[in-house]
């Protein structure tokens, strides 16, 4: 876990180095040292309550036993193996487990894919061809509003348009283009990735219009001046500058995806499987160990994910 | 943009239009389908789920907020606000308390700076279930102690709005304000407490006439992330609330079963809600931003 977190709690870790490393020579503290200890120990109670015993009590419970009625306390493995049931026997299909993996992983792929095309097209536009920052603050306040407002509207939304008589298809048959109304648009893969882009292209706007915003204009002009053409400056100088950003990005959008029950429930008209509405549907049904070994499965997915990731961009050397 | 124009000369490139075009379009994407709703919610008597509008009434809002429609939303309305005020103010508090422990040097301060940033990218059904789980296993074991003493009844269960709920929304809030508190008082001016130490202020002087001020239009960014991020919360809600639901959990139970326009009515007063809070925050930055520079000018 330290391992896997290593990099991008660098640029906080850093601050905090950096505000000690002062010290030496202007104090920034004249406080005594267990001052700290309190000021600290609100935020950590939290996390030590809310986050740490809970990610505890799952990994323990997924070892216990459980019936109709209750659930008891043993080590017991069997919910390990029916997560996994039929997927190492060597038979030809996919087992449940491995299927719901895949069918997540390729929403994953798809909204990465375009959260990133997109994200980066805007933020692009915003850092480098809007000339003042009132205007850019402005422009990027529009984009970031929506992240504040529901998510279950946002996907709501979309129902008066894309249903069998929405906006949509009412054109298009007005149009003439299609004689019969399409019956894909809503409650089906396309509707699932279309309401994931619409919610989350924020998380990859934001990370990279900031790296954008960091990069010292006088190495474009450099490139312009060395000769380059716009698409050489873009790939040779802006896109290794914002490679954090995109990864911090990446990371938000990679992880949500994983995780998401509620999209993909609500969008896929609660036909398309995912890990987290597995989890959801065990809970509803009490099974709360295996619900637990299902969690404690996908927490290790996101995290090697993440070390992967992680792997491919080194965060630190791009500080 | 005018004046940016006669300060540079250059001509804007062709890209700059594709551009511009393209970034029209996803304001489209953003807002049109919002927009949509709004307008639906507006949907006659008559009407149904989608368009053409059977004329314009307030029927449906009308059904919602009377109780006579499908759906009972006074109450869990009441408790996502009050849920929602109390993880804002929490949030402010133990944020800035946290801003201020990392700016000394205290053993630990990396790895609870790693379990912050963890707790933001940890999925968040895995989170709830553990918290519902920790919940249940802390009843059993510490409910029969409290009985004894007298403080709690034999059964029921500690899930709820204030214990096990209070804390999932804080779980999520807390990373978002933490690292904006960095990002406050990396920026901070050291000279000016100082200064302030020098002229002889106390501790609490010198944090609450020169820090305080200071940070204070970034602690209303921190209290709008506060208030909007518990107010839309729904993955960390699912399993803590107890037998309580908040408004966010209403409203996605009522996608599978309301189908006619009092969701969309329901759409549009929870967006009023957020909407009222965002541009309500952002006048109030932009007047505190605007009365520290009549300040900084009159002195």
């Amino acid at each position: 876990m330290t391992e896997t977190l290593d990099a991008p709690t660098q640029v906080g870790a850093s601050n905090a180095d950096k505000g000690v490393a002062r010290t030496g020579a202007r104090r920034t503290s004249w406080t005594p040292a267990w001052v700290a200890y309190l000021q600290a120990a609100p935020i950590a109670l939290v996390f030590l309550l809310f986050f740490i015993l809970p990610l505890i009590a799952t990994f323990v419970v997924s070892f216990w036993n459980y019936t109709e009625y209750s659930i008891e306390p043993a080590f017991a493995l069997t919910n390990y193996q029916d997560v996994f049931y039929g997927c190492f026997s060597g038979s030809s299909g996919l087992c449940t487990t491995f299927a719901t993996y895949l069918s997540t992983l390729k929403f994953v792929a798809i909204v990465w894919a375009m959260t990133l095309a997109i994200g980066f097209t805007i933020a692009y536009f915003l850092a480098f061809h809007i000339r003042t920052l009132p205007m850019q603050i402005a422009l990027f306040m529009v984009c970031t509003i929506p992240f504040w407002t529901s998510n279950v509207i946002r996907m709501i939304s979309w129902i008066p348009l894309l249903g069998r008589n929405g906006l949509v298809n009412e054109m298009l048959l007005a149009t003439g283009l299609i004689d019969r109304p399409l019956e894909w648009l809503l409650y089906s893969d396309f509707a699932v990735s279309l309401a994931l882009i619409h919610l989350y292209t924020l998380f990859m706007v934001v990370p990279i219009f900031n790296s954008m915003m960091r990069i010292d204009r006088s190495l474009i002009e450099a490139a312009y001046d060395a000769g380059a053409s716009g698409w050489q400056t873009l790939t040779n100088v802006i896109i290794p500058l914002v490679k954090p950003g995109i990864l911090i990005g990446s990371i938000f959008v990679v992880t949500i995806v994983t995780g998401d029950y509620l999209t993909i429930g609500i969008m896929g008209g609660q036909q398309i499987a995912s890990v987290g509405k597995v989890i959801q549907t065990q809970i509803n049904f009490l099974q709360f160990p295996i619900a637990a070994a299902n969690a404690i499965v996908l927490l290790a997915v996101v995290l090697v994910t993440i070390w992967g990731m992680l792997r491919l961009v080194d965060i630190r050397k791009e500080l | 943009m005018a004046t940016a124009s006669t300060t540079r000369e250059e001509k804007r490139p062709g890209s700059f239009y594709a551009l511009s075009a393209f970034f029209a379009l996803f304001v489209v994407f953003l807002y049109g389908p919002v927009v949509t709703i709004l307008i639906l919610s507006f949907q006659g008597p008559s009407g149904g789920l989608t368009f053409p509008m059977n004329g314009v009434s307030l029927y449906w809002f009308e059904r919602l907020w009377s109780g006579r429609g499908t759906v009972d939303i006074g109450s869990a309305f009441q408790r996502s606000l009050i849920l929602g005020l109390t993880v804002m103010v929490l949030t402010v508090v133990i944020s800035v308390l946290a801003g201020l422990a990392f700016r000394k040097k205290f053993f630990g301060s990396t790895a609870l700076f790693y379990v912050a940033i963890a707790s933001l990218i940890v999925p968040s059904i895995v989170v709830s279930l553990g918290i519902a789980l920790e919940f249940r296993i802390l009843d059993d074991i510490l409910r029969p102690l409290l009985y004894q003493i007298g403080l709690l009844s034999r059964r029921g269960n500690s899930l709820g709005l204030f214990t096990s709920g209070l804390g999932a929304h804080l779980s999520w809030t807390l990373p978002f304000g933490l690292l904006i508190m960095f990002a406050v008082f990396n920026r901070l001016n050291k000279s000016y407490e100082e200064a302030a130490r020098d002229l002889g202020a106390s501790n609490w002087q010198s944090f609450r006439h020169v820090v305080l001020p200071m940070i204070a239009p970034f602690l209303i960014g921190i209290a709008l992330f506060g208030f909007t991020l518990s107010w839309d919360e729904i993955a960390r809600s699912s399993q803590t609330m107890g037998s309580t639901n908040t408004l966010p959990l209403e409203l996605a139970a009522l996608t599978t079963t309301v189908t006619t326009p009092e969701i969309y009515a329901l759409g549009t007063s929870v967006t009023a809600v957020s909407f009222t809070v965002i541009f309500g925050t952002l006048a109030a930055f932009v007047l505190l931003q605007r009365r520290r520079q009549r300040r900084a000018l009159a002195d």
